[in-house]
C-alpha cells in the first residue's frame, strides 16, 4: 500500500454522468484504508481531443499529471480512458527528451514544468498491487453464492499493451479474479474483450449501439445475473444505452450491470444504500436478493 | 440499394479522376507516430481484428492506410470514416509491422481539422473545455446531488491556464475557426 495515499484523478465522464461509480469506488476505498487526496485543480485528461489536436492532449495529459508532482503522491484513477492517456503521456515524456521539452515549453507559459515523479494507476490495479487478491478476500464479509456475473473488460485498461504493461490483453484474468473474490461466479461468454462501442455514439449511433447490442446478446445467452464494468463509458454502454437497445431493435435484456466496486463494497457487507445502486438504470434487485438468502 | 438511380451515381463516382498527392504520405509521417505508415504491407490484420469494421462496410483501417501511401488526401480527409475508430487498440497490439494504426487514423483526423473538417460532437467537447477545463458540462442540478451523496467538490480548473495551452498548440484557432463539416 502506497503510505501517503493517491491523488484522485475523477475525469469528465464520471460526475457528468456516472457518479455511482464515484460513491462505490469511494466507499469501498475508506474501507480499505486507501487514502485519497483530490486533485482541487485537475482538468480534462485531453483523451477526447488527441483527435482534433495531438499537442493539446499531451498538454492537458501533462498539466494533470504536473498536479499530482506537486502533491507528492501517485495518481488513482476510475477511469481507464484517463489511465490510458495519462500512463501513455507520463511514460512517453520520461523517455522522449525532445518530447519533453516541447511539452514543457507549453507548461512554462502556465508556470509548470514535468519533472516526471509519479506513476498512475487504475482503481482496479491499486486492487491488485496494492492490496491483493488474498488481503482483499480477507475484507469479504457477506459473500455471494452462485452469482452469475459477465465480467468485462474494456480496453483501455490493457491496450496498447506496450504502454499499459499489465495483462496480456488477448487473455486477461484479473477481473476474473477480482469478481470471484466476491463469491460470485463468473462465466464465459462469446468475445468477451470486445470493445464497448461507445467511443463513436457520437458520429454513428446505429455502429455503437450495435457493437453493444452484440455483447449484451452474447450475455443473455450465457444466462447471467448481473454484468460488472470498470469503465465507465464502458458502463455507459451497456446501462443506459441497454434501454435505448431494447427501444431501438424491440428486444428485452433486463441485464443489471454494476460497477466492480458496488459488487465488491456489497460483499464486503456494506449497506448497499451507500453504493448508490439507485444510479443504475437497469434495475439490480436480483443482485440484492442473491445476497439475503446467502 | 440496387436502384438504378445508385449505380448511376456508383459509376460517376468511379468515373471521377483521383488526384494523387504526391507529398501528402510525407506530411503524415512526419507528425507524431505517423512514422509508422511506412511499415504497413496491407496483411489485414486490423481490419479482421476491429470491431468497428465487423459492424459496417465502410470502415477499413488497412484501405484507409493504403490510400494515404497512394496520395489520396482529397479522398480521405473529407471522410467521415475517419472518425468511426473506437480508438480500441486491438490493431496496433496486433500489427505484425508495428504500424500505429490508431495513431495513423489520429494524424488525419488532426490534418482534417486543420481544414476544418469537424464533426459537430466534437465541436461541443472544444468550446467545454475552454470554458470549464472539463470535456462535459456537469449540471447544476449535479453538482448541488454531490453534496448529499458526501462526495467532495468538484475540482475547479483554472481555465486560463487551458487557454493558455489552448492558444500555445494551436488548438485555440481550430475550435474558433472556420468550419466546413457539422
Amino acid at each position: 500500500m502506497s503510505e501517503k495515499g493517491y491523488a484522485m484523478f475523477l475525469g469528465c465522464l464520471i460526475p457528468y454522468r456516472e457518479v455511482g461509480y464515484e460513491v462505490s469506488a469511494r466507499r469501498v476505498a475508506k474501507e480499505l484504508g486507501i487514502d485519497l487526496k483530490e486533485m482541487s485543480d485537475a482538468n480534462c485528461c485531453g483523451l477526447p481531443f488527441d483527435d482534433l489536436n495531438h499537442e493539446m492532449m499531451l498538454a492537458l495529459a501533462a498539466r494533470d499529471l504536473c498536479i499530482a508532482e506537486a502533491m507528492g503522491l501517485n495518481i488513482m484513477t476510475l477511469c481507464p480512458g484517463c489511465t490510458g492517456v495519462l500512463t501513455k503521456v507520463n511514460k512517453k515524456l520520461k523517455q522522449d527528451r525532445a518530447l519533453r521539452e516541447r511539452v514543457n515549453g507549453y507548461l512554462k507559459e502556465v508556470g509548470m514544468e514535468f519533472k516526471g515523479k509519479i506513476e498512475v494507476k487504475h482503481f482496479a490495479k491499486v486492487l491488485i498491487e496494492d492490496i491483493g487478491y488474498g488481503k482483499l478476500e480477507g475484507f469479504v464479509e457477506k459473500p455471494f453464492r452462485g452469482l452469475k456475473v459477465a465480467e468485462h473488460y474494456g480496453c483501455h485498461i490493457l491496450r496498447p499493451q506496450k504502454y499499459l504493461e499489465f495483462e496480456d490483453p488477448e487473455n486477461p484474468t484479473f477481473l476474473n479474479r477480482l469478481v470471484e473474490i466476491t463469491g460470485a461466479r463468473t462465466v464465459n461468454y462469446l468475445d468477451k474483450k470486445e470493445c464497448c462501442g461507445l467511443p463513436v455514439v457520437g458520429i454513428d449511433e446505429h455502429v455503437s449501439l450495435q457493437l453493444a447490442r452484440n455483447k449484451l446478446k452474447h450475455i443473455k445467452e450465457a444466462a447471467v445475473d448481473a454484468m460488472v464494468t470498470i469503465c465507465p463509458f464502458c458502463h455507459v454502454a451497456y446501462d443506459a444505452n441497454q434501454l435505448r437497445i431494447e427501444k431501438v431493435f424491440s428486444e428485452f435484456y433486463g441485464i443489471p450491470v454494476l460497477h466492480y466496486p458496488q459488487l465488491l463494497g456489497l460483499a464486503m457487507g456494506i449497506n448497499p444504500n451507500e453504493l448508490a445502486l439507485d444510479k443504475l438504470r437497469v434495475k439490480s434487485d436480483n443482485v440484492l436478493r442473491n445476497l439475503e438468502i446467502s | 440499394m440496387e436502384t438504378n438511380s445508385t449505380k448511376e451515381n456508383v459509376k460517376e463516382e468511379t468515373h471521377r479522376p483521383l488526384k494523387v498527392d504526391q507529398s501528402f504520405k510525407y506530411e503524415v509521417l512526419k507528425m507524431p507516430d505517423g512514422e509508422t505508415l511506412k511499415t504497413c504491407f496491407q496483411c489485414g490484420t486490423c481490419t479482421s481484428s476491429c470491431p468497428i469494421a465487423r459492424i459496417t462496410d465502410s470502415y477499413r483501417p488497412n484501405q484507409i492506410i493504403r490510400m494515404v501511401q497512394l496520395g489520396l488526401r482529397e479522398r480521405m480527409l473529407p471522410s467521415k470514416t475517419l472518425w468511426l475508430c473506437a480508438a480500441c487498440f486491438t490493431c496496433v497490439d496486433r500489427c505484425p509491422q508495428d504500424v500505429e494504426v490508431q495513431s495513423v487514423l489520429r494524424v488525419l483526423k488532426n490534418l482534417a481539422v486543420k481544414e476544418g473538417y469537424v464533426p459537430a460532437v466534437f465541436k461541443e467537447l472544444g468550446s467545454n473545455i475552454l470554458e470549464t477545463g472539463s470535456a462535459y458540462k456537469v449540471s447544476e442540478l449535479r453538482i448541488s446531488e454531490r453534496k448529499g451523496l458526501g462526495l467532495p467538490v468538484l475540482p475547479k480548473t483554472n481555465t486560463e491556464d487551458v487557454k493558455r495551452l489552448a492558444e500555445m498548440t494551436g488548438f485555440n484557432s481550430l475550435i474558433k475557426g472556420e468550419r466546413k463539416n457539422e
